[in-house]
């Protein structure tokens, strides 16, 4: 009980005293998780859209495993994007390994198909709305995914968020690529695991209370931005 | 201009999980006209009106448009009994089947903004579909049918569970229309409405066009045991 109440006071100094260490590890989480939320996104959504509007053989067998990757373990990830990334991998040339570069392509791994799958279920109860007045409007696919994905963007902003507070809270997939290298590819959840391993029980958790705080902001905000739950909107 | 119109119906039939839903059904429909598609429920009205649309494909027989089939898709427009509102403004659900089709927003929200006054809707614009009453939607999907002007348009009972003043005002629509020249095919339950509004008559009784003709001859002198039963309030079996 005492580490949690130090965990808080740390929290609290590190951020009122704008420790250089903190900001920046801060900025490279939301770095990395952000530009992997907005690149799975963009894959995602047309792919959920487009799984929910599309009929063909496989469909079920797709949508199952779309689902099932959803639980894709993050260290597993890490290990194959390591492989492909590493010197004696098919992208080793790139140079990406030990990279926030790697850490972003590791977590887009990750977040797109969840993304896609919370995706396909809101996009997919729009279209049973929609499907005889889009194809009396003699609209085309791609119209028609367009008008799906433009009509449930607040369900959408909420799959976007829910790959964020995947993205940010990972750790077992950015560890291996990015290497927790001291400002470089150091982030909130892998600089937690170091203290931890090094018995500073009070600043990990500091690091934890600023990790949760920084998720809820960036939550609130966006809600505000989108201006969700408010009064008269869908 | 292209014509769709006639069309021809040749035996065809609906057929779903194994139950034929309609046919074998055999019909002509000319160019100008406000067919009135009458039955019980469950005789399929509304299948007919699907199949005639493209939203049902036939399992047996064809249907022939005087135009070739992709020509006659954007000269057709479905109101369907409930009204499916795009989660978007009034003005946005008027625009949406234009922009869809490449008219400019501008041109597009001009036109709109004229719809919505015929409607009565004017000063709507900005407020959302979702939030307009069961009349004032059913009169937005009507117009948002209409802003193409279709050669052909299908009204799935487009007053049901309306006020009289809704209703009334969907019947003022539909006339001018049909005055306009749209040709319309329209399925109801209300017998007064059909009585006002019918230029010829379709009968459907389980899944059958058991009669068909000028409305004058079908009200006047029903040749079916069925169709005379449903005129006269009965139950028809």
């Amino acid at each position: 009980m005492a580490e949690i109440w130090q965990g808080i006071t740390a929290a609290f100094w590190l951020i009122v005293t704008f420790d250089a260490d903190l900001y920046e590890i801060a900025a490279r989480s939301l770095l990395v998780t952000c530009s992997a939320v907005a690149l799975a996104a963009l894959i995602g959504l047309p792919l959920g859209a487009w799984l929910a509007v599309s009929r063909y053989r496989l469909r079920r067998l797709v949508i199952a495993l779309l689902n099932a990757l959803m639980g894709l373990p993050p260290v597993v990830v890490g290990l194959v994007v390591y492989l492909l990334l590493s010197r004696s991998g098919p992208f080793g040339v790139m140079g990406l390994l030990f990279t926030p570069w790697a850490m972003i392509i590791a977590q887009v791994v990750i977040l797109t198909p969840l993304i896609a799958s919370i995706a396909h279920q809101s996009i997919r109860d729009l279209w049973a709305e929609y499907h005889d007045l889009l194809i009396s409007l003699h609209t085309t696919r791609s119209q028609r995914i367009k008008t799906l994905l433009w009509d449930s963007r607040r369900a959408l902003l909420t799959a976007a968020l829910a790959g964020f507070g995947r993205g940010i809270g990972e750790v077992g997939a950015i560890m291996i690529v990015g290497g927790n290298i001291d400002h470089v590819t150091r982030v909130m959840t892998t600089a937690i695991a170091l203290e931890t391993s090094k018995g500073d029980f009070a600043l990990a958790i500091g690091l934890g209370f600023v990790l949760i705080g920084l998720a809820v902001a960036v939550n609130l905000a966006l809600h505000m931005l989108s201006g969700t739950e408010v009064r008269d909107r869908w | 201009m292209v014509t769709i119109l006639p069309l021809s119906v040749q035996s065809a039939t609906v057929v779903k999980n194994g139950t034929r839903l309609l046919g074998p059904v055999d019909l002509s429909l000319g160019e100008t006209g406000l067919t009135i598609v009458l039955g019980p429920n469950g005789a399929g009205k509304s299948t007919l009106l699907r199949l005639l649309h493209g939203l049902e494909k036939p399992a047996e027989g064809r249907l022939r448009f005087a135009a070739p089939r992709h020509e006659t898709y954007a000269k057709q427009a479905f109101v369907f009994q409930t009204p499916v509102m795009l989660r978007r403004t009034v003005l946005g659900n008027l625009t949406y089947p234009l922009t869809a089709h490449g008219t400019k927003r501008a041109e597009a929200e001009k036109q709109a903004l004229t719809w919505l006054n015929t409607i009565g809707l004017a000063g709507h614009e900005q407020q959302r579909a979702s939030q307009l009453s069961g009349g004032e939607r059913q009169k937005l999907a009507l117009a948002r049918a209409l802003i193409r002007a279709p050669q052909l348009l299908f009204l799935d009972e487009p007053c049901a569970n309306l006020d009289g003043a809704s209703t009334r005002d969907i019947e003022r629509l539909i006339l001018t229309a049909r005055a306009a020249g749209t040709r319309i095919l329209m399925a109801t339950h209300d017998l007064g409405q059909a009585r006002r509004l019918a230029t010829d008559v379709l009968f459907l009784h389980k899944g059958q066009i058991v009669e068909s003709g000028p409305a004058s001859a079908f009200f006047d002198a029903p040749q079916t045991p069925e169709a005379q039963a449903f005129l006269k309030g009965d139950l028809v079996l």
